[in-house]
């Protein structure tokens, strides 16, 4: 069965669906759009390294991506304001990466696969590293769900409480690097923040409680990637596109919903 | 043994210092009153003890297993999170529904569980803060301002049900407040903070204390100008019936319009 490239394609799109939503979700409760979007960027950077070290590709992005996070940590710490810091370090995280895979020596390049996806072309291994990534993201937060959500609520109601804040912060930030890692292959570099963001904020509407948000989210984040293959193939258009473009007309449908019933 | 001690704090936050040199305790049962102008680094000296600021230098000691009840001025969330006032209650730790229920009845605040955190008023807000404050058995509660947004009546009835709470609980508390006058005769010490302890003893003897008055003035700042200035109000009779009729007839206005558009 996982000999055929559609149903690798669609397990791919699965499991990167079920792992993102439930994440996006803290990522729009914390307003962290910018955030997710500056360490997708830096993937890229992650990429090139990768090809020149001869390091699988999820093992240089996770490193990257980590490094970014605690630069943006460590630059609005010392007073520069967020939007700042991010749009800095997103950009040129993102230029460094450009710059860089063109040192990399031996066979030209395809930067579209990285920057927007190549899903068709998942292997058997890509599928096995997705799902352990998903699946560690799903178990880190369904483990920490009661702590990052209190702290997402308030940082000092968790430290009255005797959380750390910051160890919860610390959570997300490695679950985000995790995702952005495994959806390189899935969607690109470029469109991960929409898998976390998009499927998260047409749940919204739907949902009367943090835990169906993160369900109705993942829901609705499977039917968008399965919906985007689909329509990729029927209509010959590329896969990580087409998946964000059916979470975005869910979107804009469950708005609809809302706004006609008031 | 004291509930708290902290000694020799010194605190400073974005390069600017906040408090310097600042002793606090509080005993078992004890209710403290901490009064200063804005700025003076009254809620930052509140989040110091709750271990939300780390001191630059002195020591924030907790007695072993202590609880606290943390009731923050204001919490930034966001109105993507879809949370009610009744799952507001379990975090970070799962309680069961009917001691919810219980902790807002004592809160004053019994109608509102199924309400959406973000759609509360002020003092709403407040009265759910409290109830999960309860939630923990607290044995010091730390209230910031607890009565901003409620008229004198309001305040003054939430202090009795303050102290209604300590009797009944037997928990200390610590409050920061700007109106003197109407904690007086609950409190057994008041604190006047202005980025160091300017002074502290019982109420009245603070608000005789050349430091108290120097700090607040002689003008409508200080507490017992606050105190005069209600008691001329209370004589301008005229005043307030205009007041009133004005609110009557606004409260009518509308009505007849209504009815000549239908």
């Amino acid at each position: 069965m996982l000999d055929d490239f559609l149903i690798r394609a669609a397990l791919a799109g699965l499991g990167l669906a079920i792992a993102a939503a439930p994440l996006g979700c803290f990522v729009a409760w914390r307003r962290m759009a910018y955030f997710g979007d500056a360490t997708a960027h830096a993937a890229i950077l992650g990429v090139a390294l990768s090809l020149a070290l001869s390091l699988p590709v999820v093992v240089g992005t996770l490193a990257v991506v980590l490094v970014m996070a605690a630069l943006v940590y460590a630059l609005s710490e010392r007073g520069l304001a967020m939007d700042t810091v991010l749009g800095v370090l997103a950009h040129s995280a993102l230029a460094f990466g450009l710059v860089a895979v063109t040192f990399v020596p031996g066979v030209r390049l395809d930067l579209s696969a990285y920057l927007f996806g190549d899903i068709l072309a998942v292997s058997k291994s890509d599928l096995a590293v997705i799902w352990t990534g998903a699946a560690a993201v799903v178990a880190l937060v369904v483990w920490r769900w009661q702590a990052l959500l209190t702290a997402t609520v308030s940082p000092d109601l968790a430290w009255a409480s005797g959380l750390d804040p910051r160890r919860e912060s610390r959570i997300l930030t490695l679950a985000l690097a995790v995702v952005v890692a495994v959806a390189i292959k899935v969607v690109g570099a470029l469109l991960v923040s929409a898998m976390l963001l998009i499927p998260a904020a047409a749940a919204r509407p739907l949902a009367r409680s943090p835990e169906s948000m993160a369900v109705i989210a993942a829901a609705i984040a499977v039917l968008a990637a399965l919906g985007g293959l689909w329509g990729a193939f029927l209509f010959d258009t590329p896969a990580g596109p087409s998946m964000v473009c059916a979470a975005a007309v869910i979107f804009a449908a469950t708005t609809l919903v809302q706004r006609l019933r008031g | 043994m004291n509930l708290i001690d902290a000694t020799g704090l010194r605190v400073s936050l974005g390069g600017q210092p906040v408090l310097s040199d600042v002793d606090f305790s509080i005993a078992p049962g004890e209710i403290v009153t901490i009064v200063g102008p804005n700025g003076s680094g009254k809620s930052t000296l509140l989040r110091t003890l709750i271990g939300a600021v780390r001191p630059e230098s002195g020591k924030v000691r907790h007695r072993p297993g202590l609880r606290l009840g943390y009731v923050p001025q204001k919490l930034a969330m966001d109105p993507t999170l879809p949370l009610t006032v009744m799952r507001f209650l379990s975090l970070p730790h799962r309680v069961p529904a009917a001691e919810r229920a219980a902790a807002l009845e004592e809160a004053g605040a019994g109608t509102l569980g199924d309400r959406p955190m973000t759609g509360l008023s002020g003092g709403q807000f407040q009265r759910v803060l409290l109830a999960r404050a309860l939630l923990n058995k607290p044995d010091v509660l730390l209230l910031d301002e607890p009565t901003q947004g409620l008229d004198q009546p309001g305040s003054a009835a939430f202090y009795r049900q303050i102290e209604h709470i300590r009797s009944h609980l037997g928990c200390a508390v610590v409050m920061v407040s700007h109106e003197l006058h109407v904690v007086m005769s609950a409190s057994d010490r008041v604190v006047c903070l202005n980025g160091h302890v300017c002074c502290q003893g019982h109420p009245e003897v603070v608000a005789q204390a050349a430091e108290y008055r120097a700090l607040f003035g002689s003008g409508t700042h200080g507490a017992l100008a606050l105190y005069r200035h209600e008691h001329s109000h209370s004589h301008d009779a005229d005043c307030g019936h205009t007041h009133h009729e004005g609110h009557h007839d606004h409260g009518a206005a509308p009505a007849p319009r209504t009815a000549e558009a239908g």
